[in-house]
This record gives structure tokens, sequence and C-alpha cells, in this order.
């Protein structure tokens, strides 16, 4: 038996369905220097921004059980020097399309910036992170309102003919209601999950450890709230879905697209194992065939 | 950076909570040991903990494929090591940050340890000493029970200074006391050496440092401001290989990753 790991993504052809996530593989030049990234399905590239932002100060990562906490805030060197700089260098190691991570502060941040990147032949899908709970304006602020996901995902929408793909976040009563308001506002699909909302205390000193005091929280541990997102959002929309969250092992893959994800994306456990990737994809075959999976194409539960 | 699986030589407690651990590269994976440049880290995987815990070379050795590393245990990630014994196997990411540059070398070099900013001032001296410079060493500790590895940078050929806060040792203070110190009678009576050393110690070319970070801006602040220096930072990390920004600084030059453009900042670009 081959495994047939082909899958595709708003009608672009991967190779297997594992990317990296965003945040959590820079431009992608840290782990070239390890292995040849070009086996991944594809990878989202850190959140791009209109201006430079440097973030939010340190400390911004706390350690947790199976898990981690991270307010970064979206540092990032601004569309343009992400255009003139990262894209190049990315070029020389990676030829696929890659995923480009849109955030902004206003709906005419986010379209600003997508309307950039729409110019770049690399990139084959618009991400909009309408999810990050590090920043103070925007981010979470539009993914967790009907309104104002769909005003940011429309305004995308209007300035590239890429597909859009609305990243969601977790920290809402109703996902399967932002889904569906990103759907009418003309998304192609959907990434869940990105963070949960966390925090940590230092015993020793009684203040946050985190100097924003709150972050989002990733890893193993919030592979059941991804899972569930994905089964709730594949049920309520008619858009492919990427599942997000927690994913470390080949079997994580394969559980994520039963409940409905067309593809995933691997995010903290790059940081932890820089080559999760590169495991998981090299022991997916083994797992389709332990479970008796001929094709990930058929692999929904209905 | 390479993924290697290393076994425990030996470990042993050389001060209260401070252990010294040797660690064994097998065959290929002591390759590695030929890149290392002093002030680069090591990022350890820890049983029972997500993120790995970064902690500086201390000492390497290519031909026997080893290295040394010494921690302090400050909480349950350090503590766990510390109850690990010979034979265990540690996975680890390696070698990971910039390292001291020693581009253009100074020769008399002042180098300055605070607490567990200490280990990888040994690195730096051995390699100092063996490019043919005269180190002067200030080593600070809390009190006379924490000193270590006094006599190791002694045995380099390098005149060492110890401050405590509590008097217990050398002299009373922090290592700026020693700094001030320098090149007066009292650190003379403190240390040995001919009168010629003695007057030379005030006129160091460069100055090196790791510690707490308010220990490097008053080490900032007491050396000239013509001397060019090095100093080792330290942040929470997420990845240590430069993926996440967990761990960015400003700097003049602007953001940086402590991790991956650092740990070791230039003194002319460090904003305090
Ligand atoms: C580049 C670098 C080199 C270092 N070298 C040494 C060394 O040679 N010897 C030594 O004793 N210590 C060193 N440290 C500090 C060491 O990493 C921490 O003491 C250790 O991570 C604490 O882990 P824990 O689980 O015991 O403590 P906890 O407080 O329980 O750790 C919780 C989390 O905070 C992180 N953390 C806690 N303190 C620090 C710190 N000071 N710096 C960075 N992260 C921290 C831990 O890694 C972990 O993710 C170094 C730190 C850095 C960044
Ligand atoms: C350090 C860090 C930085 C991140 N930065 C971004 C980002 O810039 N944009 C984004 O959409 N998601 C970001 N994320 C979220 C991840 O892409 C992912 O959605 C989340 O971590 C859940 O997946 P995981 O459990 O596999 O890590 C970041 C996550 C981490 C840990
Ligand atoms: S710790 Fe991840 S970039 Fe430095």
């Amino acid at each position: 038996m081959v495994a047939d790991m082909k899958t595709s993504l708003c009608g672009i052809e991967l190779d297997n369905p594992v990317m990296a996530a965003s945040g959590t593989f820079g431009y992608g030049l840290e782990f070239a220097e390890i292995y040849d990234i070009n086996i991944l399905g594809s990878f989202s590239f850190k959140g791009t921004t209109p201006q430079p932002r440097f973030g939010n100060p340190t400390p911004r990562i706390a350690d947790c059980t199976e898990g981690m906490l991270n307010s970064v805030g979206l540092q990032n060197p601004g569309v343009d020097a992400v255009i003139a700089e990262e894209l190049p260098a990315l070029a020389k190691v990676f030829h696929k399309p890659v995923m480009a991570n849109v955030c902004g502060g206003s709906p005419a941040d986010y379209a600003e910036v997508a309307e950039k990147l729409d110019q770049c032949s690399q990139v084959g899908w618009m991400e909009v992170n309408i999810s990050c709970p590090n920043v103070k304006s925007g981010g979470m602020a539009f993914g967790t309102d009907p309104g104002a996901a769909a005003e940011v995902i429309s305004a995308v929408r209007r300035v590239t003919r890429k597909p859009v793909i609305a990243k969601l976040s977790p920290n809402v009563t109703d996902i399967a209601e932002i889904a569906r308001a990103c759907e009418a506002a003309g998304a192609d699909g959907l990434t869940a999950i990105n963070t949960l909302l966390g925090m940590r205390i230092d015993l020793k000193t009684r203040q946050p450890i985190l100097a924003n005091t709150m972050g989002g929280f990733s890893g193993p541990a919030v592979f059941p709230v991804a899972l569930r997102a994905v089964w709730q959002i594949s049920r309520a929309v008619d858009l492919p879905v990427i599942g997000c969250g927690g994913i470390c092992s080949a079997e994580n893959v394969l559980e994520m697209m039963m409940a409905g994800a067309a593809a995933v994306q691997v995010g903290s456990a790059n940081l932890t194992v820089p080559t999760a990737c590169r495991d998981i994809i090299g022991d997916l075959p083994g797992a389709m065939e332990k479970y008796g999976i001929r094709s990930l194409k058929e692999l929904r539960v209905r | 950076m390479k993924n290697t699986i290393l076994t425990i030589k030996q470990q042993q407690r050389i001060a209260p909570d401070t252990c010294e651990m040797v660690l064994q590269a097998a065959g290929t994976d002591a390759a590695v040991l030929e890149e290392v440049r002093p002030g680069q880290f090591i990022n350890i995987k820890i049983d029972g903990f997500y993120l790995r815990r970064p902690i500086s070379i201390c000492d390497w050795d290519a031909a026997a494929g080893t290295i040394t590393i010494i921690y302090k245990t400050v909480g349950q990630g350090t503590e766990a090591m510390s109850r690990m014994t010979a034979g265990q196997e540690l996975d680890i990411l390696w070698p990971l940050g910039n390292g001291y540059d020693l581009g253009c070398l100074p020769q008399r070099p002042l180098l300055i340890g605070g607490g567990a900013g200490v280990p990888p001032m040994y690195g730096l001296c051995r390699k100092l000493a063996e490019a043919g410079a005269r180190p002067q060493v200030i080593l600070g500790f809390r009190s006379a029970a924490d000193v270590f590895y006094q006599e190791k940078f002694q045995a380099l050929g390098a005149r060492v200074l110890i401050t405590t806060e509590d008097g217990s040792a050398g002299i009373r203070g922090f290592v700026t006391d020693a700094m001030a110190a320098l090149g007066t009678g009292s650190a003379a009576a403190l240390e040995p050496g001919s009168a010629e050393e003695h007057a030379n110690e005030s006129a160091y070319d460069g100055v090196f440092a790791c510690g707490p970070e308010p220990m490097l801006r008053a080490v900032d602040q007491n050396a000239p401001a013509e001397i060019p220096g090095q100093m080792s930072f330290e942040e929470r990390m997420g990845c240590g290989f430069g993926a996440c920004m967990g761990c960015s600084c400003e700097t003049k030059y602007g953001a940086k990753r402590i991790c991956k453009d650092g740990p070791v900042l230039e003194r002319s670009e460090i904003i305090w």
C-alpha cells in the first residue's frame, strides 16, 4: 500500500498536509539550516504588519505543563522589509507557495499588508490573523466579534485574488458563529486555532511571569480544544479548515483530519524539537498504514 | 545548530545550589565541539518540562568529546537536572548563540562573572590565555560558601579577585568594588604578584562580563568609556535558536534576539 499524503488547500496542491504555523517558524531560515524545508506542505510566516513592530516587553515566554505562554506581540520588520529582505532570502531555500500571515490594528492596516503581499508570487495564501491575543488594538478584538471579523476579511478580500484564510481565536463562546461570518465575508478557508489566553505567576516574586501579564497558551495541552474547534467549524461552514493547536505527532495529524481538517499547522513543537515537522511528515506514511488509511483526502468523518 | 543526545559523564555539587555536569558526545557528534566559541550555550530538554533550559557552555574538550556546564538550582527544571546521575542521557540543541568575539584580542582583558554568570567566563578565560593574554578575573558571589572555580581560573594563569556580598571571602561587596580596587594596594593584598603586575591591573584594554543585568549595568558604568567590551545577557527563551522572537531586546542597531544575535552584545550597542 502506497500512502497518498497529497492534499489540496484552496486550489493549491500540497505534497502533504503538514505546514509550520505562523510565529513558530520565523521566515524559515533557522529551520533551513537543519533540514530541507521543501519537504513541508508549506508554512505560514511570522505575522506581518504595515510598520515594523518590536512587540511587547520581555519576559515574553513562560513554561507550562505540556505547553507554553507567549506574549511576543507580533514583532516583525514591517511588510516592506518582509518583501525586500525576508522573501528574497526565503526564495533561496523554499520553492513552494508560502502562506503570508497578515496582521494590523484596523481593517485598513490588514488591507495595506495584503495588497502589498498580493504582488509577491511566492505568497500562495493570505492567512488573516484576527486572533492574536498579544496586541492592544486589533488582533483578537476582531476575531471575537462576528461583525468585526467580517469587516477585516472583506477588506482583505477586496485587495487580493489569492485565497484568503481567516485564522480564528478559540477565546470565544461560539467559534462556529465567527466561522460563518468569515465565510459570508468572502474567506476561502479557515485556520483554527490561534493561542488561548492564559497567565502564570512567579511564586517567588508573586508577580505575573509575562511582562504583559497575559499571553497566548499553545502546545500539546491545547490539542483537544483545537480538535473540538475544527470539528465544530467544519460542520458549520463549507470551507477547508486548517487544524492547528498542539499537534506534535503523525497521529495528531490524522486525528485532526478526521475531525474535518484539510491540512494542519504545527506550531510550538517546532520550538522544542526543531525537526518536529520533518519527523511528523516522516512518520505519516507509517501511521497511515497502521490505521489502514490509503489517502488523506478520504479521512474526514462525516 | 545540532540536536544531539549527550550522556552525563559525571555530575557533582561544587557549592550549595551549584552543580557541575560533564557531558559526553558520542562519535561524530563531538565534531560540533570544533566550532564552539566561549559564551555560547546549550538548550536542554528535561523530562516533564515543556520548554528547554538554556545553560552556558563553561568549558569543552574537542579531543575528549566533552563539555562542562555549571548551573544553579533555582527552580524545578534545574532541580530535576541536579538529581540526574552519570550514564543518563540528555537531549540538547547546540551550540547556540554568537559567543564572545575574539577577533581583536585584548592583551590585558578584564573578565567579570557574577554567580551563574561565572561559568562562561571560564571557557573565555581559557581561550584568551591560550592566545597569550594574561586575563584579570573578578568573580562575584553571595558568600564564601558559594565560591567556585577560583583555583581553576588561577590554573589558567589568570589573576583572580573574589568578591562576596557578606565579606566572608575576598573583597566585601560587588564586582564593581573589585574593579575600584584594581591597581590599588587592597587588591595586591588579596592577590600575590609583582609590583609591575599590580600597577598594570587597572590598565585593562577590554572588558568581558556575564551576570545579572544590574551587575552588567554597574560594570558598564565603572569601566572607562573608551574600553571595548562584550556582555552576555539572559532572557526567557521559547526556542533558543532564533525562531520565536521570545527573547528580543532593543539595541542601538535595532532589535536583536538574545538567543541568536546574542547572548553576547557589544558594549557600544547596548541600550541600558
Ligand atoms: C543564554 C543563557 C545562558 C545561561 N547560562 C546559565 C549557566 O551557565 N548557569 C546557570 O546556572 N544558569 C544559566 N542560565 C539561566 C538558566 O537558564 C535558568 O536558571 C534556568 O532556565 C532555570 O530553570 P528552572 O526550571 O530551574 O527555573 P524556573 O524558574 O522554574 O524556570 C521556569 C522557566 O523560566 C525560565 N528561566 C528561569 N530563569 C531564567 C533565567 N535566568 N534566564 C532564562 N530563562 C530563565 C526557564 O528556562 C523556564 O522556561 C542561562 C540563561 C540563558 C538565557
Ligand atoms: C511564539 C509564538 C508566536 C506566534 N506568533 C503568531 C503570529 O505571528 N501569527 C499567528 O497567526 N499566530 C501566531 N502564533 C500562534 C500559532 O501560529 C498557533 O496558532 C498556536 O501556537 C497553536 O498551535 P501550537 O499549539 O501547535 O503551537 C504564535 C505562537 C507562538 C507560540
Ligand atoms: S528564544 Fe526563540 S527567538 Fe530567541
